[in-house]
């Protein structure tokens, strides 16, 4: 593979990729990343969709921490995907990959999106793909090229495509927003002057369950992107709150304090056929099902101070499963099922730790000090989580090892809290 | 004003013999009878119809109610808390007593207790914190005479900060229960 060919860079990358609308912007930090060299040639015709498709595709893969896009001099004739590459030539730019691409307008008004893939150093075609798209497409169609880079180039699916669901404050003002994974395209799903917290995807993409504090008291909604038709999943007496989704999407564990106490349920997503599934007094929340469904893992006080434990997926004994330390909270387990993300306190600093479920080790991989809300990535490869900087909420991004970080702020001010990174979306 | 006061109290009796005797006949309803003398029964009194009192300021006026009264321990409705601690220290005794005797003399009152944590820490296993604060006071209220049905506790979490800062005198003032009555939620 690429990776292991390449020496460590070394290298410190800093840089501010600023995005048209966007309202999020991404400052990329990280040090000794092995990262492909790829040369990326503006597509052939690329003016004509307004803005530049292999730019696009060139910022997605660099803040994946695993490429470096080359600058590439305007070349006489332009290369495109039909022309016979000249291997040596962009070996001797240091490229060992390249991406060749055109775009050609449709006597439907729509265009045609076309690129090859070619790796320079096995000298090898890589193949390509072909799109139709309107105009306004463009963005999510460059998302799809990079995916497809990236999956050849790396083995596994890019994330390019995805979405993200944040919470911003401003003032006294909370907005629930979806954007895309690089913080463009942002939409605001929810409105409103009580806090919002702990939005969580549906397996499908299609809906988000969270809390409000609408009715002055915590209430769990689920909401239909494709409509913002919502619905009151959990409005029992007293508080209700921390959903997580079943991984078949047809059930909603939650924490409730009907029965006094804060304590774990499932319930459907219609508000109906509630159980409860643990029995203490202690607080047990912030349950999370582990991706094959077997397991919820959750956050527990029982053992005097608040560590994760794990119980089967219809209730049963509790398991601990952190020991390290007197405060680790908010369980995330990576989509491999391979790996726990949680939130440990430090002395006073709050930050993500990783736990190798199979051999026990754990590691702290953020250096920031008031880190929340971890979330991995739906291949896995990296954590969103909400943290504190200058006295401002941003979101940032660090790989599953560690190593490459990004910050992404709002750039019209406010609080940025309680990131969510959405599934792949076929 | 002492006259309806009087006939206030009188009703109050009267509704609290009615809820007794109700009580004694297992019934399972949580609403009480309604009272016959014309008189409305105080928690009927919709905190928005008064005219509201600036604490500690200005004259008082004749519609004051006993819960807005700043100078009736009604209107103290904000417990504080000691870091990492649920257990209301002995200086809210004497308000939750007053809350607690109000809730029994006035079994048609309904409370709401918030529950809230400084922000440090997990924003939901904070509502879980709030809502063990919050719990507590309902406990309380409710081995003083409150019914079980007039006392909701539930928990904001860290998400409402009485007063926002990262410091220790911020905090103190943020890990809290407040109280609040039907009309005022």
């Amino acid at each position: 593979m690429f990776l292991r060919r390449l020496a460590a860079l070394g290298l410190t990358l800093l840089l501010a990729a600023p995005l048209a609308r966007a309202q999020l912007s991404i400052e990329i930090t990280g040090a000794g990343a092995q990262r492909i060299p790829i040369a990326l040639v503006a597509f052939a015709g690329e003016g004509a969709l307004g803005q530049s498709l292999s730019a696009i595709v060139r910022a997605d893969l660099e803040r994946s921490g695993l490429f470096r896009g080359l600058e590439v001099p305007p070349l006489s004739p332009h290369p495109t995907e039909t022309a016979k590459v000249n291997y040596a030539e962009w070996r001797s730019r240091l490229a060992d990959a390249l991406v060749l691409g055109s775009v050609a307008a449709r006597p439907d008004g729509r265009f045609e999106v076309r690129f090859k893939l070619f790796d320079t150093v096995k000298q090898q075609d890589l193949s390509g793909v072909a799109y139709t798209l309107r105009k306004d497409q463009a963005r999510a169609t460059a998302h799809r090229i990079a995916d497809f880079v990236y999956e050849k180039l790396i083995g596994e699916k890019g994330v390019f495509s995805t979405r993200i669901a944040y919470v911003v404050k401003r003032g006294n003002r909370y907005e629930l927003q979806i954007a895309d994974a690089d913080g463009a395209g942002e939409e605001t799903a929810l409105a409103s002057f009580e806090p919002i917290i702990s939005p969580v995807w549906s397996p499908d993409g299609r809906r988000l369950a969270y809390v409000s504090f609408e009715a002055k008291r915590p209430v769990v909604y689920v909401h239909s992107l494709l409509d913002g038709k919502r619905t009151v999943a959990a409005n029992f007496r007293g508080s209700n709150s921390a959903p997580a989704w079943s991984p078949d999407g047809a059930k909603l564990a939650v924490c409730l304090s009907r029965e006094g106490g804060s304590q774990i349920f499932t319930v459907n997503p219609d508000g109906s056929a509630l159980r409860r599934l643990t029995s203490s007094s202690a607080i047990d929340t912030e349950p999370r099902y582990s991706p094959d469904g077997q397991w919820i893992y959750f956050t527990s006080d029982r053992g005097g101070s608040p560590q994760i434990y794990r119980m089967a997926a219809a209730g049963g004994e509790p398991q601990r499963v952190t020991f390290e330390g007197s405060y680790n909270v908010s369980p995330r387990i990576s989509p491999d099922g391979k790996m726990l993300a949680y939130i440990t306190r430090n002395e006073s600093k709050f930050q993500v730790g990783l736990l190798d479920l199979s051999n026990r080790q754990t590691q702290i991989i953020t250096d920031s000090d008031r880190d929340e809300s971890p979330s991995f990535s739906p291949n896995g490869r990296m954590i969103l989580l909400a943290t504190v900087t200058g006295g401002r909420g941003v979101l940032s991004a660090v790989s599953s090892d560690g190593r490459f970080k990004q910050r992404l702020s709002a750039a019209a001010g406010g609080d940025v809290r309680e990131p969510a990174w959405g599934p792949f979306i076929e | 004003m002492r006259r309806s006061d009087v006939m206030r109290q009188t009703a109050i009796a009267a509704f609290s013999t009615a809820v007794l005797f109700l009580a004694a006949c297992a019934t399972t309803s949580d609403t009480p009878a309604p009272v016959t003398d014309g008189s409305k029964p105080p928690a009927e009194v919709k905190t928005d119809t008064v005219k509201p009192v600036t604490p500690g300021g200005g004259p008082s006026g004749s519609q004051l109610s006993a819960l807005k009264d700043p100078k009736n321990i009604l209107s103290q409705r904000s417990i504080f808390y000691d870091y990492d601690k649920f257990d209301v220290r002995d200086e809210y005794r004497a308000l939750v007593e007053a809350h607690a005797k109000y809730l029994r003399e006035n079994p048609s009152a309904r409370m709401l207790i918030q529950g809230n944590t400084d922000e440090r820490g997990s924003r939901e296993y904070n509502v879980g914190l709030g809502q063990r604060r919050s719990d507590g006071v309902k406990r309380m209220m409710t081995l003083l005479g409150a019914r079980d049905s007039q006392v909701e506790s539930v928990s904001l979490g860290e998400e409402k900060p009485q007063v926002d800062g990262h410091s220790e005198s911020a905090w103190s003032k943020n890990r809290r229960s407040d109280i609040l009555y039907s009309g005022e939620y």
